[in-house]
């Protein structure tokens, strides 16, 4: 079963990308959605059935050399189940909406370029290569998932080809993500040298050893298990846009929005989160690593907010938000609550896939208009998108009833977990700020886009908004399944992610115990509150899907933070649509002013913290200018210089001997050689004897 | 079949022996009948060589199917192959066969292009099995005389001086290969390779005018071929022939350069280099390491601006060669398995690549890349393909050229974490050339009038392209029965070059020096 949800993309894939004459171009849209759908069922059927334990399924031999060993496999344990569900369902849905947004695209001239069958095969490429990588047993494979999705995205962020803008995005999108290739591919070689394998288990077990392990990298002596998290984390920071390497996910907007919803909100761009969890075990015995990837995932979920706050195209505000969610979702995952981490994952995946789909409804029914200031008082001309995209709002900004901890939109949930294990693990430290003034800003810029499309007054082209249109049913029943999920996924699952200590490690599969006495009086030290702590993880590295060391409370402790910390959140996200209410219902002139009075900053934010300028000047020319100094000095006036010297020396000597041949170098070649060889033939028959 | 390494090398020779003598005519007829023949030829060649794969032994380490016997002079025929060479001998007859379909459309002199063509095979795959010294040395500067040729007759514009440079760089390297060959006669009393494998090269230091050689004998023996092979390969420095001789080659001679040629000097690195010369290895070793290293990013930011089609891909395939010597000389057995891999799976890929150019050379006469653009809406077939080799390429997982990079880098890992640094930053820079180059050609709108008519590829192209395809793919997705032929052989290499150096150092002549270079 498990493998026919991992191949059934894959055929899909093949049969849309090269059969689709055979199948005619309907045919194939309907094999690629069924495969998924039926790869989806079975992902419930496992994700359901399967118990906590871990199994593997070898496939094929893969690459050997010497002690390396790797396989094509499938490692099933709950942190695989969680993202099958996750990947296909959303797929599934995703399949499904593109039938209706893909009918007809004005990029491509309809009848004589099937751009259709290519799209679907796309998609289920991509759905073939993440799942890869969730189901990868060994950090090779994971890799190659991991570029398999690089590969999808660099082809359906380019999928409009005729767009210059939309070819440099693919073109950043890949080689941004190589440079934390770069990282994760050092990070796999890093492992192999001190482990001796790349298989999860083998690294998992050595995880304690690394960790008392020093090894020299570069110019310094360092810790084992500290450089390989580093590493590692490089790469999940380019896969899911972390600060620094996060130019690439806004530009990727030009791809499709069905794409945007799938690979750039709720699938690819959380592999660098799936990532870390799954490295949990050897994360545990790296505090320095975890503590970077806490500041940057804060860093990264506060800069993306604020930028987020001013973007006028309606899929840029969900793309920065996406970025800023990641980052909330890291900073989980870096304080040592990886299941929480897994949580917002997969909440996260719900809700914005269906801001995503939404937002890809209101550009369908206003014909691929994407600017905001275009839109307005949209609610009764697209009740359903409205209420979806209602819905998905209500979700991100974390709408619930307080203190409850459980009962309120799936975002309510996982959010509001991040945020009080941000706070227990540091009391109030630099991460829990930064994601409470995110929170209000998520509030901010999410309503202020409901407001600016659905409410006040019809803005822009009057033509195309007379004819602004409710989406088909196609579209809409994707909308529909992911509003349950947004709606749902956070009560349901809150006790599996975020209950109790015993309850989250069952649930990953592993046993738990009782803690130690000092264990006991230490917490009872840090947080009075949290005094009871009854249960820790039992388990060694490795043997359930995630790993958390005895001495890492932070799970038990999130639920006994005071009760200022567990209302913030809910007071940021309503002074965030307060604010919103101000400034685009009540008085839209507000911003306008606003933005004049505060103009360098309001420019700052527009042009996003001027990343893209500094790396071009930084790292792009100058990559040119070296380059062509290489070329024309090195190669040319040293390289070539200097043997031209020596031939002006050597050649004229040769041609001599070659006497007056008159058949130029060839022939000057030859002769030379045939000289050699009476040479090499002569010393022989000289010193034959010695035989 | 005791002979069989003999017929498949010399069937090609035969073959162009009977087009010299018995073809007469230059009309069309004529014309078509010396490309069947050179295609029947090279594709019986290439299913005699799959004999020569049936029958190989991989768990055997030593020479397999060796013929001997007397020859000119008092000197010895002897052929074999091990694991390290016979995939390169499956490289070359099947590349052959692409190569002549790929002239099909050669108007000028078909009959001597053909000849030399068929006379280059046999050449190099003598390279690949010879095991005496003056063979090997006969077969390896006798290729280059054919190649010659292709480049000088069938050539663009500047072709005398890619033969100039070309000539000027592989005559410094073989001067000092020959020299050295004659020391080792000397030293060791026969050019027998095998022999010279066991007898164990002096390595007490010495002084030559002056200079303090650590290692001795064998540093300096060493040295000597290592110029030869370096200016093969061609490693950086010397790598300033190899887009000359790229632009001006037809697009045959170009894919045969690239696939098999470049590899001549790996090969010679891994039958010579490494396992007679151990110590002079660990001592030049480094050094090797950072060439290659600086190989890699240099040729990489160079083919970053290049504006000619064919100079971008020679550029990037000096520095895919740059993760071949890294590979050789981390000297372990991840490091030279992904370096054999990383050669076999370099010859298909930019064989294909420099294929794909021809293409389109061929409809445009031009390899300017500023006169492209849009590609990709006239030639869908192309842009697939095109793109396919790019991401090989670019070392994606699931291609061919994935796990040569991959295991390179992690062998080299193991030996110094800095030139592992260096090297890996490669992926980085591949994917900005080669994704530039695709988008710049293939990509965006079909605004240029000249391109408006352009067809996409023709059956016989497609049909070219085909094979590379399967291999491209199957060498990344299931590598396991290449690599199980190469492993044993890697791994008796390897052993064997530790104990040696290992015995070297028991010497106690050179460990200090070894360290202080590390």
């Amino acid at each position: 079963m498990e493998s026919i949800i991992l191949f059934s993309p894959l055929v899909g894939a093949l049969i849309a990308g090269f059969l689709w004459r055979l199948t005619g171009i309907r045919g194939a849209q309907w094999i690629t959605t069924g495969l998924l759908f039926l790869a989806c069922a079975f992902s419930w059927i496992v994700f359901f059935s399967h118990g906590p334990d871990t199994q593997h399924i070898q496939v094929l031999r893969w690459i050997e050399s010497g002690t390396l060993s790797t396989d094509w496999s499938i490692r099933l344990d709950r942190l695989t189940s969680i993202m099958l569900v996750v990947i296909t369902t959303v797929s599934a849905l995703v399949h499904l909406y593109s039938f209706g947004y893909m009918a007809h695209d004005d990029n491509f001239r309809e009848g004589e370029e099937s751009y259709k069958p290519r799209f679907f095969a796309y998609l289920s490429f991509f759905t073939f290569a993440m799942l890869m990588l969730v189901t990868a047993d060994n950090l090779v494979q994971l890799f190659f998932g991991w570029e398999g999705v690089g590969l999808a995205s660099y082809l359906l962020i380019g999928f409009y080809y005729r767009k210059p803008s939309a070819n440099a995005a693919a073109m950043k999108a890949f080689i941004v993500n190589r440079v934390g290739d770069f990282g994760l591919a050092l990070g796999i070689f890093a492992i192999f040298f001190l482990v001796d394998s790349v298989r999860f288990d083998d690294v998992f077990a050595a995880a304690p050893q690394l960790a008392e392990t020093q090894v020299s990298f570069l110019f310094a002596q360092v810790n084992a298990a500290e450089l390989i998290a580093v590493l590692l984390f490089i790469g999940a920071m380019g896969k899911s846009a972390q600060l620094f390497l996060h130019t690439w996910l806004p530009d990727a907007m030009e791809g499709p929005t069905p794409v945007s919803a799938l690979i750039h909100a709720a699938t690819m761009v959380t592999a660098g989160v799936f990532l870390v969890c799954r490295m949990s075990p050897l994360m545990e015995f790296a505090p320095g690593a975890l503590t970077f990837v806490t500041v940057l995932g804060a860093s990264t979920a506060f800069f993306a907010a604020t930028v987020g706050l001013v973007q006028n195209d309606i899929k840029r505000v969900i793309a920065y938000s996406t970025c800023s969610q990641l980052g909330y979702m890291f900073v989980a995952a870096g304080v040592g609550v990886y299941s929480v981490a897994m949580f917002h994952l997969f909440t996260h995946a719900f809700f914005k896939a269906m801001l995503f789909l939404g937002a890809g409804s209101v550009i369908h029914g206003m014909h691929h208009e994407q600017d905001m200031r275009n839109y307005g008082g949209l609610r009764h001309k697209m009740p359903y998108t409205f209420w979806a995209m209602m819905i998905g709002t209500l979700a991100i900004t974390g709408v619930g009833i307080p203190l409850t901890g459980w009962i309120g939109f799936a975002g309510f949930a996982s959010k509001d977990a991040v945020i009080e294990s941000a706070y227990a693990a540091s009391a109030g430290g630099y991460a829990f700020w930064m994601l409470v003034i995110a929170a209000l800003f998520t509030s901010f810029y999410s309503w202020r886009l409901i407001f600016m499309t659905f409410f006040g007054e019809a803005r822009g082209d009057k033509h195309t908004h007379d004819h602004a249109h409710e989406s088909p049913t196609v579209m809409l029943i994707p909308l529909g399944a992911l509003a349950v999920g947004a709606v749902f996924a956070g009560a349901i699952w809150y006790s599996s992610f975020f209950g109790h200590t015993n309850e989250v490690v069952r649930f990953f599969g592993g046993e738990y115990t009782e803690p130690s006495e000092e264990l006991v009086e230490a917490v009872a030290e840090r947080s009075p509150k949290a005094s009871e702590l009854h249960y820790v993880m039992g388990s060694a590295p490795g043997e359930a899907a995630i790993y958390i060391r005895p001495e890492n409370t932070i799970l038990h402790e999130a639920h006994y933070v005071p009760v200022w910390v567990k209302l913030s959140p809910f007071i940021a996200m309503l002074i965030g649509l307060g604010t919103a209410y101000l400034f685009y219902i009540v008085n839209p002139a507000l911003p306008r002013q606003l933005a004049q009075s505060q103009r360098p900053l309001y420019l700052f934010l527009l042009n996003k913290w001027y990343f893209d300028e500094i790396y071009d000047f930084l790292f792009v020319q100058p990559a040119k200018s070296v380059g062509r100094v290489f070329w024309r000095r090195g190669d040319g006036n040293v390289i070539d210089g200097t043997i031209n010297g020596i031939a002006l020396g050597i050649v004229p000597f040769f041609t001599r001997l070659a006497g007056r041949a008159q058949s130029g170098y060839i022939f000057t070649y030859a002769f030379a050689m045939v000289i050699g060889i009476a040479v090499l033939i002569t010393w022989m028959t000289l010193f034959g004897g010695a035989e | 079949m005791d002979n069989l390494l003999s017929i498949t090398t010399f069937l090609p020779a035969l073959a162009a022996l009977i087009l010299g003598v018995f073809l007469k005519g230059g009309d069309a007829a004529a014309d078509r009948n010396a490309k069947w023949l050179a295609l029947i030829a090279t594709g019986a060649t290439f299913l005699i060589s799959l004999f020569i794969l049936a029958q190989f032994d991989p768990a055997n380490t030593g020479f397999q199917m060796v013929e001997e016997g007397e020859w000119l002079l008092g000197l010895r025929y002897k052929m074999g192959v091990d694991g390290i060479s016979v995939l390169f001998v499956l490289l070359t007859t099947f590349i052959m066969p692409l190569v002549i379909a790929a002239s099909w459309e050669v108007k000028e002199r078909v009959k001597e292009y053909m000849i030399a063509f068929l006379v280059l095979e046999t050449l190099m795959l003598g390279v690949f099995m010879a095991l005496d010294l003056v063979l090997f040395y006969l077969f390896f500067e006798g290729g280059l005389i054919p190649m010659f040729l292709i480049i000088g007759i069938w050539g663009g514009k500047n072709r005398i001086y890619a033969a100039f440079k070309f000539f000027l760089y592989t005559f410094l390297g073989s001067i000092l290969m020959l020299v050295a060959m004659v020391a080792m006669y000397a030293d060791a009393g026969t050019t027998d390779i095998p022999q010279l494998l066991a007898h164990e090269f002096g390595h007490g230091d010495v002084t030559v005018l002056g200079i303090h050689v650590v290692g001795g004998l064998q540093t300096l023996l060493f040295l000597a071929f290592f110029a030869s092979f370096a200016v093969k390969m061609p490693m950086w420095p010397v790598h300033t022939w190899l887009p000359d001789a790229h632009v001006q080659a037809p697009t045959a001679g170009s894919v045969v350069l690239a696939s098999i040629l470049l590899k001549l000097g790996g090969y010679g690195f891994l039958r010579f280099n490494l396992p007679m010369f151990p110590v002079g290895s660990e001592v030049v070793g480094p050094v090797i390491l950072w060439m290659s290293a600086i190989a890699i990013v240099y040729t990489s930011l160079v083919a970053l601006v290049q504006e000619d089609m064919k100079k971008l891909i020679a550029y990037s395939s000096v520095a895919h060669m740059g993760y071949v010597t890294m590979g050789i000389f981390a000297a372990n057995q991840q490091g030279i398995d992904g370096a054999i891999f990383q050669m076999l799976s370099h010859g298909f890929i930019s064989g294909a690549l420099f294929l794909c150019v021809g293409v389109i050379y061929d409809r445009m006469h031009t390899r300017e890349i500023d006169a492209y653009g849009g590609l990709v809406n006239r030639m869908p077939a192309y842009a697939t393909i095109f793109l396919l080799f790019t991401m090989a390429n670019v070392g994606l997982p699931g291609t061919s050229g994935f796990i040569g990079e991959f295991l390179t880098l992690m062998g080299v890992f193991q030996v110094n974490t800095w030139i592992a640094v260096v090297a890996t930053t490669g992926v980085i820079l591949s994917a900005a050339y080669a994704l530039w180059l695709y988008r710049r050609v293939v990509m965006g709108d079909l605004v240029k009038e000249a391109l408006r008519s352009i067809s996409d590829m023709s059956r016989r192209e497609r049909a070219i392209f085909a094979p590379l395809v399967v291999m491209t793919i199957w060498m990344g997705v299931y590598p396991a029965p290449i690599l199980d032929r190469i492993g044993p052989s890697v791994e008796a290499l390897v052993e064997t070059y530790d104990d040696r150096v290992a015995a070297a150092e028991l010497d106690g002549q050179r460990v200090a020096a070894a360290e202080d270079t590390n």
